[in-house]
């Protein structure tokens, strides 16, 4: 009786190597982001994503054909592979450039309207998004729904020609600046039995009657956040996204891209290179090269499993369990190199520095808490991974 | 084509070793013969040697799905010594490759020219799988020497998994021309990189069979009312063990497809193969603590399977360049390349 291992379920999809055509796409981003430093447009910045919004950079971006990438032509985007988008995102991840404002429209709100949007809703906002200058919020949490989404209270009621929409949304990022947000709201009753039911999605107009948006500072005092609240918000049928009681289904559908992409390890990037310069030309004791090497293997692996899943992405699977995999080590990674940098090079953190070491530090540290939260937290992740387990 | 190739060959070499394991009881350590005639019959011996010295020509990334498959059942057999190491270096040096199961050792020996061949002396420590092994391959210097353990005497000696680490004594042997010849170039730099790749393989099997144990213990045993994996204090632990486990496969797989890819002379195959080897190093700790402490006390137990791998995990890790060393080498690289240039060598992108 041959006795062989239980089978586990796919851990990590194989490895994936870039087209030939991406290392000049690479090289030309190299290009244009090193013009930019070197006319001082911005400075080098821990999580870039949350906090580094510059418009004029966004429509730069959109110029060379660097936003959109994946939407196609005919909606004025660049009919390339999500690969493409990820040597792309990957060097402005790496760079700390400032992506913010058009990072949500760019990474989720694109691919969602090619897969659920209607014709009429590509038409009106791929070209934007495409562009460079229509940004776009997330619109799921809520006071009492965190982790627990499909507890959400936010309801929609079918009025003359579409939906009444009452409720509050909170840890949006950028709304005071985006145009509109993917609301997730309930359109009908809660279902005790099958509480993903009666979820629809519906794309808000920020600046519409009744919408109140206010800003909940972070820790640092830096306004990012809001809340959003929606009394009585006419939405159209037309901006229905999707299938109306769908909204679960769609929502969680995206997530597998969300989870998996560079910036789920290179959010303090930016310090671990402003670390190799300061120890670069110094005398280092073993130990810490060994502290600095550890970072460097860990982030090569983590880059590795990220395109591991972004190829089995690109091939028409949703790798939910590696997707979350990534996310875990990489959110924790993202805090491990802040760590390294206060005990390899002495230097305090300084939150008024205009730039450098000291400032990336004190930014990282200060971010820190958001990693492992935002997209889920690593402990529903590790639920995720349970399941696919066959442990729950 | 490739894929469905690769899934044939995965199937293949788990049936082999899930075979072997079920022959032999927890206890039976050593060379394991009767899985080393199957693995010879079955072409898998000798995967990556030319056929012209007895291989079957297949790719790294072929023999990447085998060694993953023997490190994840314990296979006690010299695969890597075999194919990656001894084989490679005898043939690459323009000699014969011995038959049966070999091993390669690194070492300083004392080589006098006599005729057309030499006279030898000197102790090569830890030789895995001596005892069991037709032949010796040396890379001495830059010579490399065929030993042949009848002209040897070898002192048996054990890593924690009780796998063969035998001190072998060379005492004035003489070598004929075909046991001698130069060294290929930058054998010592190859021979480290071959072991480590092969030796990161075998730690991605050992630690995808500790969480596939874990996992299922988990949902057997009943505790409280209820099979410990229903606790969520388990199941996050076993998440955790399972990132690893997927760190590792992820770093091995992508170094084996950079090494068939660039060759063992290539700059990105040195580091991702130092990069692979100490994340798998790192991981496996991780991943042994979590497997015992899911299993309880009866993981910890002789008679229990588990620490067939949990052991190997723990020799392994060492072996070949612990974490410690690699990542010596890749904060020393990270260094050179400064804070500008740290990007494009994690990229391998210039």
């Amino acid at each position: 009786m041959t006795e062989t291992l239980p089978r586990l379920p796919t851990l990590v999809p194989p490895p994936i190597e870039l087209p030939e055509r991406a290392a000049a796409l690479r090289a030309e981003v190299r290009t244009f982001l090193a013009g930019e430093r070197a006319a001082g447009a911005w400075h080098p910045r821990a999580d870039v994503w949350l906090s580094g919004w510059d418009e004029r950079f966004s429509t730069e971006l959109a110029k060379r054909g660097w936003l959109g990438m994946t939407i196609p032509a005919e909606y004025g985007g660049h009919g390339r592979t999500a690969l493409d988008r990820y040597v792309v995102t990957e060097e402005l991840l790496a760079a700390g450039a400032p992506v913010a404002a058009h990072w949500v429209a760019d990474r989720q709100i694109g691919p969602s309207l090619m897969r659920f949007g209607t014709e009429e809703q590509r038409q009106r906002f791929l070209p934007g998004i495409a562009r460079g200058e229509v940004y776009f919020g997330i619109g799921m949490s809520e006071p009492d729904s965190g982790s627990d989404l499909a507890s959400v209270r936010s309801r929609a009621e079918p009025v003359d020609g579409g939906w009444s929409l009452t409720g509050t949304k909170v840890w949006t990022s950028g709304a005071h600046r985006a145009h509109a947000f993917f609301a997730l709201v309930r359109t009908s009753p809660r279902d005790e039995r099958n509480r993903h039911a009666g979820l629809s999605q519906l794309i808000v107009e920020l600046d519409a009657p009744g919408v109140t948006i206010r800003p909940i500072p972070l820790l640092t005092g830096a306004h990012h956040f809001n809340e959003v609240v929606l009394n009585r918000v006419f939405v159209p049928d037309a901006m229905v996204l999707g299938e109306i009681g769908a909204g679960w289904h769609q929502v969680t559908s995206e997530l597998a891209f969300e989870r998996s992409g560079p910036e789920r390890f290179l959010s303090t990037f930016p310090l671990l290179v402003a670390l190799v310069g300061e120890l670069a030309g110094t005398e280092l004791d073993r130990g810490r090269r060994q502290a600095l090497g550890g970072l460097v293997a860990r982030l090569w692996t983590l880059r590795r499993m990220s395109l591991a899943v972004a190829g089995s992405l690109e091939s028409g699977l949703a790798p939910e369990l590696a997707a979350a995999l990534v996310k875990d080590l990489g959110t924790r990674y993202e805090n491990e190199v802040i760590d390294a940098a206060r005990l390899l090079v002495s230097m305090p953190p300084d939150p008024g520095a205009e730039h450098g070491y000291a400032r990336l530090l004190a930014d990282a540290v200060l971010h820190a808490p958001g990693f492992t939260l935002r997209g889920g937290t690593n402990e529903v992740l590790r639920g995720i991974v349970a399941r696919g387990l066959g442990l729950r | 084509m490739r894929g469905e190739h690769r899934h044939e060959l995965r199937e293949l070499a788990e049936t082999i070793f899930a075979d072997a394991r079920s022959r032999a009881s927890a206890s039976e350590t050593g060379f394991d013969a009767g899985l080393w005639t199957t693995l010879e019959q079955a072409g898998l011996a000798r995967l990556t040697l030319p056929e012209a010295a007895g291989g079957s020509g297949g790719s790294l990334t072929d023999l990447a799905v085998v060694l993953e498959a023997a490190g994840a059942y314990a296979a006690r057999v010299p695969l890597v010594e075999t194919d990656l190491l001894a084989g490679w270096l005898a043939h690459a040096a323009g000699l014969e490759v011995p038959a049966g199961p070999l091993t390669a050792a690194t070492a300083e020996l004392t080589i006098q020219p006599t005729g057309d061949g030499a006279t030898v002396s000197g102790t090569l420590p830890r030789v895995p799988w001596a005892r069991a092994a037709t032949a010796i391959v040396v890379l001495a210097g830059d010579r490399v020497l065929v030993l042949p353990p009848a002209a040897v005497e070898i002192t048996e000696g054990s890593n924690v998994a009780e796998e063969p680490r035998d001190t072998v004594t060379v005492a004035d042997v003489t070598l004929g021309p075909g046991a001698v010849a130069a060294a290929p170039d930058g054998a010592t730099a190859r021979l480290g990189l071959r072991a480590a790749l092969g030796r990161t393989l075998l730690l991605a099997g050992a630690a995808r069979g500790a969480l596939a144990e874990s996992v299922r213990y988990a949902g057997e045993r009943v505790q409280f009312g209820r099979p410990i994996g229903r606790f969520q204090a388990i199941q996050q632990q076993l998440a955790l063990a399972a990132a690893e486990v997927a760190a590792v496969a992820a770093a091995s797989a992508a170094a084996a497809r950079t090494a068939a890819a660039d060759g063992f002379g290539a700059d990105t195959t040195a580091f991702a193969v130092a990069a692979a080897k100490a994340r798998a190093s790192e991981a496996a700790g991780v991943v042994a603590r979590i497997a015992h402490q899911v299993h309880g006390a009866i993981g910890f137990t002789r008679e229990h399977a588990l620490r067939l791998v949990t052991t190997r995990l723990w020799a392994w890790r060492d072996e070949d360049g612990s974490e410690a060393s690699w990542n010596d080498e890749l904060g020393a690289r990270a260094l050179a390349a400064g804070g500008e240039g740290l990007w494009p060598l994690v990229t391998g992108a210039p």
